[in-house]
């Protein structure tokens, strides 16, 4: 198949389409707008449908009332109005509704910027809106997979009927790369609770009151099960784990700057290894512990003031040590500036 | 209509459950809910409503239908209707909101929705005050009506004066139908039934928005007994004349 050269946010949306979404809604936001600009080139074509809303907070909620009639849907926007959307994620999780959203991150907080940043790791991971609840987070490293997480993420919301992210950031989302756009097998699953008309079967509700003594620690204790199923989803890249000393860590588009450095390092015969959380939840805890356990330290690379070095700390559970290197947007990294990083962590043993 | 068509006046709606309602004694919700049953066995599309409840005291809706319902965030209700309708046009869509709702922290959502045509059927229940929450104001409180957040009274200095969201929608080249109704006299439910029909008409029929308004009596915050409610009702259409302001089905 031949490769086409693409952005990340179109991978993205042509994920969607190969996924078989068939409604599309959001509103303008920079660095993401390839996404919903491709939706609407495309979607009418293939008799689906595209709508610009009022607002993020009518989008991700006209995505609540597509996808409760059992069609797949989804929305993107951008950091701000990721906030926007936040009180309808409650919602969707409560309703248990597969519906696939996609932040393609700026920096914050506030306006902050436009450019790649990882911010919104704490907002993505531990459900922005009220209640108990967690969103399917999958975050890409290249055009490639993003294309490819995009369909997993609609069939993954659909397996456990529950909300998918798409987390990635203004980098991905901006840059281009060849896409091998090859057809993917994304599989259904049986949608006894769409709201697609109470023809010749009792009605349905979908609901997220419950008042009945007992009824909402039920409906909490169900979701908490859904969530513990979940982690048999947890995926991550691990790289030269035999023999490492150090173990560096990052996710997303960083991963690959991080990577770059690790190879540096290993050239030089640093015994450094390389994890990237593909999930960011459920967050793939098991490579990280089997690394605590054989004495591996970590070093985690973000592009914040360290918010994923949380979930490799309780991975590791006091196992070993964990250092954070944390770099708030507006710049990024070079591989050197890492390398060094890692030079002065192993040296200092 | 032929007289064969016409049915026996009280058999029990086929879209509406028989558990009893929990509205307070003369509220007019019940009348309104027992209405837009009848419209919906009517025109013959129970097996293809899509209801979507909001919040405020009709947000137990699927009680009450035998139709699928969805539960929409405050204010949400007319983007999720909108979402439900533009995935499956053949679903015969309606959202039931307040005033609070629909008026207040969802008014972006019924304007743009309402702008836009959308091919689906909004109620709002008029009865000007935030009655779940305990009567607080709302954008439909009249000037000098007292609620539990002005105490004194809506002073049209601080809070301004009550939207007229008919008379608004009326002016919409999406909206195919627009009418305030009320329920308390015998006549009036009859047009409100009508109202109610065409509304759904509206978007049967391709045509555009839909949307009704029923001033509604709500005794409990009112702070009177039912009947003194039902007639306090002839007072608030001074404010909010009755009437269809625009029809093209
Ligand atoms: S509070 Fe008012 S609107 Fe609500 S059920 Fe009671 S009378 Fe009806």
């Amino acid at each position: 198949m031949k490769p086409v050269l693409v952005k990340g946010s179109e991978a993205i949306a042509l994920g969607a389409l190969e996924a078989g979404c068939r409604c599309y809604f959001g509103y303008p936001i920079t660095p993401q707008n390839e996404i919903p600009e491709l939706m609407a080139r495309e979607l009418p074509k293939r008799g689906g449908v595209f709508l610009q809303a009022e607002s993020e907070l009518a989008a991700v909620n006209m995505l609540l009332g597509a996808v409760s009639t059992g069609v797949r849907a989804m929305t993107s926007s951008s950091s701000p109005g990721i906030s926007l959307m936040a009180e309808t994620f409650s919602y969707l999780a409560a309703l248990e509704l597969p519906a696939v959203i996609v932040n393609v991150s700026r920096g914050g907080p506030g306006l902050g910027g436009i450019e790649a940043s990882q911010g919104d790791y704490f907002q993505a991971t531990r459900g922005a809106g009220h209640g108990d609840y967690h969103f399917l987070v999958l975050s890409p490293a290249s055009i490639q997979e993003a294309y490819e997480l995009t369909a997993k993420a609609f069939e993954l919301s659909e397996k456990y009927r529950q909300p998918a992210l798409i987390l990635t950031d203004a980098l991905l989302g901006q840059m281009k790369e060849p896409l091998i756009p090859r057809r993917l097998r994304v599989r259904e699953y049986p949608k006894d609770w769409a709201l697609d008309g109470a023809r010749g079967r009792p009605a349905r509700v979908l609901k997220s009151l419950f008042l009945g003594p007992g009824e909402l620690r039920a409906r909490n204790e169900l979701l908490k099960k859904k969530y513990r199923a979940m982690r048999r989803e947890a995926r991550a890249e691990v790289l030269y784990a035999e023999g490492a000393e150090l173990a560096v860590c990052a996710f997303g588009s960083l991963s690959r700057i991080v990577k770059e450095a690790v190879e540096m390092a290993r050239k030089k015969g640093y015994p450094v290894a390389f994890v990237r959380p593909v999930t960011l939840f459920p967050f793939p805890e098991k490579p990280f512990r089997e690394l605590a356990l054989r004495g591996v330290r970590f070093l985690v690379v973000e592009l914040n003031c360290g918010q994923m070095v949380e979930d490799v700390r309780l991975s590791v559970c006091g196992r070993t040590e964990v250092e954070s290197l944390a770099l708030p947007p507006s710049d990024l990294p070079a591989p050197e500036d890492i390398y060094r990083r890692i030079r002065r962590c192993l040296r200092r043993r | 209509m032929s007289p064969k068509k016409i049915k026996p006046p009280l058999t029990f709606p086929r879209s509406l459950t028989e558990r009893p309602f929990h509205y307070c004694p003369g509220c007019h919700h019940g009348i309104a809910h027992r209405l837009l049953a009848e419209v919906i066995d009517e025109l013959g599309i129970r097996e293809r409503a899509y209801g979507v409840a909001s919040i405020g005291c009709a947000c137990f809706l699927y009680y009450y239908y035998d139709v699928d319902i969805c539960e929409a965030p405050h204010g949400r209700a007319c983007a999720a209707a909108t979402g439900a309708k533009r995935a499956r046009p053949e679903l015969a869509v309606f959202t039931y909101q307040g005033d609070g709702d629909f008026a207040a922290i969802g008014l972006t959502e019924s304007l743009h929705a309402a702008a836009r045509g959308e091919r689906i059927t909004a109620i709002m229940i008029n009865n000007t005050v935030y009655g779940m929450t305990g009567g607080q104001l709302s954008p439909t409180t009249l000037p000098g009506q007292r609620t539990t957040t002005t105490p004194e009274g809506r002073d049209p200095r601080v809070y301004g004066y009550p939207l007229k969201v008919a008379e608004i929608l009326a002016q919409f080249p999406g909206v195919a139908f627009c009418a305030r109704v009320a329920v308390n006299t015998p006549k009036r439910v009859l047009e409100a039934r009508e109202a109610l029909r065409r509304a759904f008409l509206a978007q049967l029929e391709d045509r555009g928005f839909g949307y009704v308004e029923f001033l509604s009596a709500c005794p409990v915050n009112w702070k009177l007994d039912p009947v003194s409610a039902a007639r306090k009702v002839d007072e608030l259409t001074e404010t909010f004349p009755l009437g269809v302001f625009r029809d093209l089905t």
